[in-house]
């Protein structure tokens, strides 16, 4: 097993850097604004996927813990007044954690469709509380989430389109790039051979001494503390933490970034919450029936290209490299 | 020393009694083939001797301490390896990936979250020794799915030979493996073994050619009970044993 991607795909990642690194220098504060979506989402799928593409578990409670990092700055910024971004994602981390234990600790002993289903039965509680116990959490109107500092700086002389669309863009730029390194330490960890081998095949990995429930458990609680600071960074863009964050159908929405990308890669999470966000703010622009149109390239996805976008790209770079004659 | 141990083991199933007050003593050195017919209890026995079912009455030992339902993990961690009749593999892993699960689980690795595999030499050095023993050495990178039957079944008992396990049972290792490729498999698993330093090999075998030319002991099992416990030469040449295990079609 390699663990060092390619040159190739070195050089499309640093690309792909420099390319995002530019766009508030270049383009309108919308698009930066749109981007920060794109981080969130892009940290949230990395977790998503190692539970799903390297532990073979699909969940459809995902945006549960999105909820809790959203709720989780809604409570330290608007009501403890802690103005700090990085106590809000330390609590939201935490917070994922001690939610991630219990409820992992029940749906691990499943797995397949009775993993999902019991997944979504959380999701859908998580989001029950959160629409009835309106004098805690403001209900249908959800926690406003104040403007908080990044790395002890205030930038109180940007207004908010400023401040997102540049020293906050940066941040959750830089923020990714961590989150993905520290991803990719794991999947190419032992423990991450461990998951894999869980995956393909329980009982053998068993006979070979994989406490498999506790790496399934692990994997989930890992999984938990990456949606719980993709959910802050969605809030504080959004300046709100609202019970649609939690709803079910925003977990199948984070499925299915996770399919047009293509969860058998470590890179597919990433391309598909880039392809999802452009794709969804152009359609949302041109017609009312963007739902129709996003239903139909998720059918083309999953029966044309099973791997998704990055097994797409996959395919061209190798053929790209058979034509150059092999490297 | 007595390695493995069952105390009058029984194991019921309602009225149905699978297991028969067995005791049986696997010592070091030995090599042992269990024997018998479909439902004479030789799957019973293995899952009791594993640890993975409890018995109904009796307790079966592994050094000295009860294994009773200890399942797997514990099994593995105490020295026990177990691969099944049917090949095991994880078909998206490589060779030299699947070895390196019980290599890392052996050498307490599993838990580093951030260390990388592939710069462990540690790791890839045992992973080296275990795949040359077994001849995979030039296939570490090859997908496990895309090998051929036989290479499969190898690597599924290589990956249980990376525990470094004292005892090894085996379940039809050749079964799915031509009757031409039979006794190489055979050779290299015992040559593994002999140079793993494994301590006991228990072989669970249909096939009476492999029991008479490998076991140094027999264990014949009929209708959940001990029928015999012999060295191979008196066991094949007592005809009434060979009717009761074989069926009447005999030994070739």
């Amino acid at each position: 097993m390699t663990s060092a991607p390619s040159a190739l795909v070195k050089l499309s990642i640093a690309s792909a850097f420099c390319a995002l690194a530019l766009v508030p220098l270049l383009a309108p504060p919308f698009y930066a604004n749109l981007l920060i979506t794109f981080f969130a989402y892009s940290i949230a799928l990395l977790g998503l996927n190692l539970l799903f593409g390297y532990a073979g578990l699909l969940s459809f409670g995902h945006a549960m813990f999105l909820g809790v990092g959203a709720y989780g700055a809604a409570v330290v910024a608007g009501l403890w007044g802690v103005k700090p971004f990085e106590a809000a994602i330390c609590a939201a981390a935490a917070a994922a954690l001690v939610l991630a234990v219990p409820v992992g600790m029940l749906c691990v002993r499943f797995t397949g469709i009775f993993f999902g289903m019991l997944t979504l039965a959380f999701g859908m509680l998580a989001h029950a509380f959160l629409f009835k116990f309106y004098h805690l959490t403001g209900g249908d109107s959800g926690m406003r989430v104040p403007r908080m500092s990044i790395l002890g700086m205030e930038f109180a002389a940007y207004n908010k389109v400023e401040f997102l669309a540049g020293p906050f863009y940066y941040y959750c730029l830089a923020l990714l790039a961590v989150a993905s390194l520290l991803m990719w330490r794991i999947v190419h960890s032992p423990f991450g051979l461990s998951l894999r081998s869980l995956r393909d095949n329980p009982q053998k990995a068993e006979y070979l001494g994989v406490r498999v429930r506790r790496f399934r458990l692990a994997a989930f609680c890992i999984s938990a503390i990456y949606g719980a600071v993709g959910g802050s960074i969605l809030a504080l863009r959004s300046g709100l933490a609202d019970p649609e964050l939690v709803y079910w159908t925003h977990s199948g929405h984070l499925v299915f970034m996770t399919v047009l990308g293509g969860f058998s890669s470590f890179f597919g999470p990433i391309i598909g919450a880039l392809a999802m966000t452009l794709l969804l703010d152009q359609l949302q622009s041109i017609t009312q029936y963007w739902r129709f149109v996003l239903g139909a390239v998720l059918v083309a996805i999953v029966i044309f290209f099973p791997r998704g976008l990055a097994g797409i790209a996959d395919d061209a770079m190798r053929a790209a490299r058979t034509t150059d004659g092999g490297t | 020393m007595t390695l493995l141990e069952a105390r009058g083991v029984s194991k019921h199933y309602g009225a149905f009694r699978a297991l028969d007050d067995v005791s049986l003593t696997i010592g070091d050195g030995e090599f042992l083939a269990i024997v018998g017919q479909n439902g004479a209890g030789k799957t019973t026995l293995v899952n009791l001797l594993t640890g993975l079912l409890a018995p109904t009455r009796g307790a079966v030992y592994f050094k000295g301490r009860n294994i009773a339902g200890i399942g797997p993990v514990v099994l593995a961690g105490r020295g026990m390896a177990r691969a099944f009749q049917l090949v095991q593999i994880f078909p998206q892993l490589t060779v030299g990936e699947t070895i390196a699960v019980a290599v890392v689980a052996r050498q307490g690795k599993q838990w580093r979250l951030f260390s990388s595999l592939s710069r462990d030499s540690g790791v890839a050095a045992r992973v080296q020794e275990i795949a040359g023993r077994f001849g995979l050495h030039d296939r570490l990178q090859a997908p496990s799915r895309s090998l051929s039957q036989g290479e499969k079944k190898l690597l599924d008992v290589a990956s249980a030979f990376a525990l470094e396990p004292e005892v090894i049972l085996l379940d039809e290792p050749t079964s799915g493996v031509s009757s031409s490729e039979k006794h190489g498999v055979m050779k290299t698993l015992i040559a593994a073994a002999e140079s793993a330093r494994v301590k006991a090999v228990i072989l669970v075998e249909h096939d009476m050619d492999l029991v008479a030319a490998y076991a140094r002991r027999v264990v014949a099992l009929s209708e959940g009970r001990v029928l015999a416990d012999l060295p191979p030469g008196p066991f094949f040449s007592d005809p009434l044993i060979i009717a009761t295990v074989v069926g009447k079609r005999g030994v070739s």
